[in-house]
């Protein structure tokens, strides 16, 4: 098993004829994820890598490709439209990697993907992967192995490093999930560890923050209340100044909330193991599960 | 991005919120001009991106268009917090009878845009925040529905008790929150909303602070940026589609993906070395970026030695090893160069580097270790 994504996962492709939208289907296809549809719309019809069937809309995609499950590669000016067109089709689990996309926006598209019952994972996210299994997103299959270990992230490339740690040493994944570094996201930290707590193929839950807000610290007490599993945590930003925006629209230091420090602490408070360095996730890992 | 003053006063002014008349000026004439033509005592205001400007002397009274005339000389041209004024507000010194604090964030925690209002105003809101947060009510804006008009007199009802204050207050708390929506703002504030001994109620100063990602579809918003007020080469890393944000030490890093961007400058002061930048190239890297992220580190005379940290997904290592090596035959790095990467058509890149003398290793750790060794040998 795993969390979110698995073999049985039905994924279409929003912006399949786009430049990132067709790159990154293909490296799907590749991996072994069942990308029944692809939509564009005004090239409804036509044929994606020679298998693919493309439609002009996400409801036409979960008639009749049976579609569960939506992945977002649209411009930002298009990216809010897209989350509520694939939640009023009836997508269960819609992730965004478009990043831009206006917070003024997500106000309203977070609330009214609720309402139709979907998981919204993103936007500005690599997406999420199962080893072995389903790739849906950005993150490079070949780093990855199948295990016991469940990521959270709210970074790509950070997220990219600590699984190449792993791999390496011989220890494999069940799913890693990179929640977006945007400040309003429809997956939060908590979603994931609580499903990574009712997965019974994860033993161990790494889990990687950066500076800005408080979502780790809320993670963190709800790790104390509710997680049973070992949890191993990073932070990113140790070194960053206060006020400026480190590249994630999220992480910002506002005042005197949100810095590495506070984060870390609230990680020592629960009980976490605590990552000074990405390296150090494969002796606190491999402590952790036996 | 950041809204000077007069341009915060210009959007809330649109909106129909009270304030005393004012304007900008560029020149000491001009701000004489400004102060004839609104009489009596005025303030002159440095338009600048940094707080404290009263305490650095950048916030001066002028009793008559002479005096606002020299004291705009004084204050064009001085530098605050490291940053040049090129502009000055000229209003009227007000009679002040009460100062109030009025903000609208964009909360992470409800998702949704949060009124914070306070009586204790003129002051730095976070301060009363930290010390004494009952000062300071909170409420949460359903935006699909907006502000509803209980809401507003709800709120201003914590400010004041005579009830046309209130009335006065609640209106513009509809104002306030419409140009912070309407803007797509992250941060709107009167910072003070002050009552007049005429019994009026005004907006006296504002900050406003717009989310990029509003930028592109809003090109009248995008125009309001001073880059004049930013650092040169955050501007220049702008310009080139990369994230950059100066720091002050020695190590110059580029990496890309804005988490392992701050992992770096982790890892560095972890190993005894302090980072020079935040430097995010991006997903999709061309190797004209990593010429322009080169340009931009060796621009600062403090840089002793680089690192380039690449973890290739979208980005392929092969376009930054290609873009590491045309700056190198451009123009003269003159510091030690350290490359890490792996991942997309990492073969490649090594093999381009190697043709052009240069090495290439695959772990983060030792590649951290040596640019900070290099960094300290040379310093």
């Amino acid at each position: 098993m795993s969390i979110f994504i698995d073999k049985s996962t039905r994924l279409v492709v929003q912006g399949i004829t786009g430049r990132d939208g067709s790159f990154h289907a293909r490296q799907m296809i590749d991996y072994g994820t069942s990308v029944v549809a692809g939509v564009t719309p005004g090239k409804g019809g036509q044929t994606f890598a020679g298998t693919v069937p493309v439609f002009n809309t996400v409801a036409e995609a979960v008639a009749k490709a049976g579609a569960d499950t939506s992945v977002i590669y649209v411009p930002p000016a298009g990216a809010a439209g897209a989350m509520y067109e694939a939640a009023d089709a009836g997508i269960e689990l819609i992730v965004c990697i478009t990043e831009g996309v206006p917070v003024m926006d997500m106000t309203k598209v977070l609330p009214y993907v609720r309402a139709k019952g979907a998981r919204l994972i993103g936007p500005n996210c690599p997406g999420a992967i199962t080893p072995g299994e389903c790739k849906v997103g950005i993150i490079p299959g070949n780093i990855c192995a199948p295990g016991r270990v469940g990521l959270v992230s709210r970074s790509g490339t950070l997220t990219y490093e600590i699984v190449h740690h792993l791999t390496r040493n011989g220890i494999g994944q069940s799913t890693c999930v990179g929640i977006g570094g945007d400040p309003l996201i429809g997956t939060n930290f908590i979603d994931v560890l609580a499903a990574f707590q009712a997965d019974p193929k994860t033993d161990v839950i790494v889990m990687m923050g950066e500076i800005g807000g408080t979502d780790e610290q809320h993670a963190a007490a709800f790790i104390k209340a509710n997680v049973t599993k070992p949890v191993v945590g990073f932070i990113a930003g140790q070194t960053a100044p206060k006020g400026r925006r480190m590249g994630h629209a999220g992480a910002i230091i506002s005042g005197s909330s949100g810095t590495a420090e506070e984060k870390i602490a609230a990680f020592a408070a629960a009980g976490m193991g605590v990552m000074r360095r990405p390296l150090d996730v494969v002796t606190l890992v491999k402590e952790r599960l036996q | 991005m950041n809204l000077h003053e007069y341009q915060a006063r210009a959007l809330l002014k649109a909106a129909g919120v009270p304030m005393f008349d004012g304007d900008v000026a560029a020149t000491p004439t001009e701000a004489e001009a400004i102060a004839r033509r609104l009489g009596g005592t005025v303030v002159i205001k440095a338009q600048v991106h940094a707080g404290g400007r009263g305490k650095a002397g950048g916030v001066k009274l002028a009793r008559n268009p002479a005096e606002a005339a020299e004291e705009a000389s004084q204050i064009l041209g001085m530098q605050i917090k490291g940053l040049t004024v090129h502009k000055v507000l000229v209003v009227p010194a007000a009679d002040i009878a009460t100062e109030s604090y009025v903000g609208l964030i964009m909360d992470r925690e409800t998702q949704r845009p949060v009124f914070m209002v306070s009586a204790a105003g003129g002051v730095d809101i976070e301060e009363v925040a930290a010390r004494t947060p009952e000062k300071i009510t909170r409420l949460p804006v359903d935006p699909v529905i907006g502000l509803l008009p209980h809401q507003a007199l709800t709120l201003a009802f914590t400010l004041y008790r005579d009830y046309a204050h209130v009335k006065a207050a609640a209106k513009i708390m509809e104002q306030l929150y419409t140009v912070f929506t309407g803007n797509g703002a992250s941060l709107a504030e009167i910072n003070p909303l002050v009552t007049t001994p005429d019994g009026r109620v005004l907006a006296l100063d504002a900050k406003i602070v717009i989310d990029d990602n509003e930028l592109d579809r809003r090109p009248d918003l995008a125009v309001l940026r001073d880059e004049s007020a930013e650092e040169p080469s955050e501007v220049a890393a702008r310009r080139a589609n990369l994230t950059f944000i100066k720091l002050d030490g020695n190590v110059g890093c580029v990496v890309n993906g804005a988490g392992l961007a701050m992992a770096t400058m982790d890892l560095v002061k972890y190993y005894g070395g302090e980072p020079a930048n935040f430097l995010d190239i991006g997903g999709s890297s061309n190797p004209e970026k990593v010429i322009a992220a080169l340009k931009i580190i060796t621009a600062d005379s403090h840089v002793k030695a680089i690192l380039f940290n690449i973890f290739g997904g979208i980005t392929r290592t092969d376009d930054v090893a290609n873009g590491i090596v045309q700056a190198t035959k451009q123009f003269k790095v003159g510091v030690p160069i350290v490359i890490r990467l792996t991942g997309t058509n990492e073969a490649e890149a090594i093999r381009i580097l190697n043709g052009a003398g240069m090495k290439a290793l695959s772990d983060m750790d030792e590649a951290v270790q040596q640019v900070v060794e290099l960094a300290r040998e040379a310093a």
